[in-house]
């Protein structure tokens, strides 16, 4: 049962995420140290640089709590919390979390300017398309066994799971459609 | 599939917020940014302290110095056109930065007209130093607002003022009725809508970033709580005596802007802080944040 959000707040868009769980009426706060974990039933990662918000992971001593949080609890990234969540390769001034089996390519389809929005399927809501938000977004080149696609985008995933964490590749707290939230969080009461 | 659009190009300014943008003037220095947890860097070949103190005309950046940082980093790469100067834009858009500042510390190239930054689609960030002024830049497409202060000053005194009017004058928005407001979008000589909305939503249209004079982790703090959501150091680490240390210093007391304690760390051990001047010592004709119509 989702009682309070964590909203990881190192860097990024993490007040447009608080913004959506207020208008849906979820408990949630901002979690700027690792103790804040604690009271915390889904913590969400945020689009943002996600190089930055690797840095400030390691530095604030936040890998071990997140981890230790995963093995119970449920985490939500989106871009760059994305990238965190994956399995890709450390490299200089990254290091993903490796929670979810899959690997991403980071800023895949290139700089700012190739950055677009689109209609995605999602395959849990066939009643409207959603207005998927893509900047400098990453693309997921690998998928481990036991992940299930949540949502596509000209047949490419970008949302997915493994029946207890979810990422997407996109922005949904941009725009003011919730079904993402919803989906998340009633899947996680079930 | 949409590209270009005004979603699309808030939706890069809105990843940004919560850390710091630096400028940089080489590869080297764009590797220190982005080792420090730089969210972004400014390629420029003069940091503002230089240019203000070279005087001359300054001008768009060579783009092979842009091109060599794009290569070294993989945080977003943005640089600076004059105001008013839509060919350099164009060239900027060509190489592919991924924000165009169209910037005061540079020269203006025209004395009446801004850029039209609808027809771009990478985004712009413009400086403004009270609400009429934002969204007048708003309303010409810019995507971000950064709050101008005095570049190259090391002062944070003006970046203050700046932030501050801006923060007032929202907080006065909201408390207008529509016919007060109609007038108000006249004194601003900017559009109405934009009026309205920010009288609505209580906040710029656009994230809201601060620049010109942050030069230790308590300007950053400072300029963060009076409401700024990231920060541009611009002279403030490459014009220290330790750059590197400066650089994640500012950094980290940005991410946790309201903890004294965490700021007390980042403040020690610094050694020296760029000279900086005071706003008197600037002759009125040099004062760069006068640029902008």
């Amino acid at each position: 049962m989702v009682n309070r959000v964590g909203v990881l707040a190192l860097q990024g868009n993490y007040n447009q995420h608080k913004r959506m769980l207020d208008v849906l009426g979820i408990k949630n706060i901002l979690v700027q140290y690792p103790r804040e974990l604690e009271n915390c039933d889904l913590l969400i990662i945020p689009g943002g640089e996600s190089t930055a918000i690797s840095k400030q992971i390691e530095r604030n001593d936040f890998r071990h709590s997140i981890l230790n949080f995963a093995k119970t609890n449920s985490v939500f990234g989106t871009c760059a919390g994305m990238i965190l969540l994956s399995s890709s390769e450390e490299v200089a001034n990254l290091k993903p979390l490796s929670i979810m089996d899959f690997i991403v390519d980071r800023n895949a389809f290139g700089r700012q300017i190739d950055s677009f929005s689109g209609d995605l399927c999602l395959e849990f809501d066939n009643t409207d398309s959603f207005n998927g938000l893509f900047i400098r977004a990453p693309k997921i080149s690998q998928l481990g066994k036991g992940i299930k696609i949540l949502a596509t985008y000209k047949k490419q995933p970008v949302m997915i799971t493994d029946g207890r964490h979810f990422a997407t590749t996109f922005h949904p707290e941009i725009g003011g459609d919730c079904r993402i939230y919803e989906y998340i969080i009633g899947k996680i009461n079930e | 599939m949409e590209q270009g659009t005004f979603e699309v190009k808030v939706g890069l300014a809105e990843m940004l917020k919560g850390g710091v943008i630096m400028d940089v003037t080489n590869a080297e220095q764009a590797q220190i940014a982005e080792d420090a947890g730089a969210v972004a860097v400014m390629a420029l070949e003069r940091i503002p302290s230089d240019i203000r103190s070279d005087g001359g005309i300054a001008r768009m950046s060579d783009p092979i110095m842009i091109k060599n940082i794009q290569k070294t980093v993989s945080i977003p790469v943005m640089a600076k056109c004059r105001i008013g100067h839509f060919a350099e834009a164009q060239i900027l858009e060509s190489l592919e930065v991924d924000f165009i500042d169209e910037s005061e510390v540079l020269t203006p190239a025209d004395d009446n007209n801004h850029i039209y930054k609808h027809d771009f689609k990478i985004p712009f960030v413009c400086g403004a130093r009270n609400l009429g002024e934002a969204l007048r830049r708003i309303g010409e497409g810019a995507a971000m607002i950064r709050t101008k202060g005095e570049a190259g000053s090391g002062n944070i005194v003006e970046a203050v003022r700046h932030m501050r009017s801006i923060i007032n004058e929202i907080n006065i928005m909201s408390t207008l009725s529509q016919d007060q407001l109609m007038a108000q979008a006249r004194d601003f000589q900017a559009p109405y809508f934009l009026v309205e909305q920010v009288a609505k939503i209580k906040k710029l249209p656009v994230p809201n970033f601060s620049a010109g004079g942050i030069a230790t982790p308590a300007d950053a703090s400072l300029v963060m709580q009076l409401g700024a959501e990231s920060v541009f150091v611009g002279s403030g680490i490459f014009k220290s005596e330790d750059p590197t240390s400066r650089a994640k210093a500012i950094v980290d007391s940005v991410t946790h802007y309201r903890d004294a304690d965490k700021l007390a760390i980042a403040s020690s051990g610094l050694k020296s802080a760029m000279k900086g001047l005071d706003i008197s010592e600037i002759p009125k004709d040099q004062m760069l944040q006068e640029r902008g119509w």
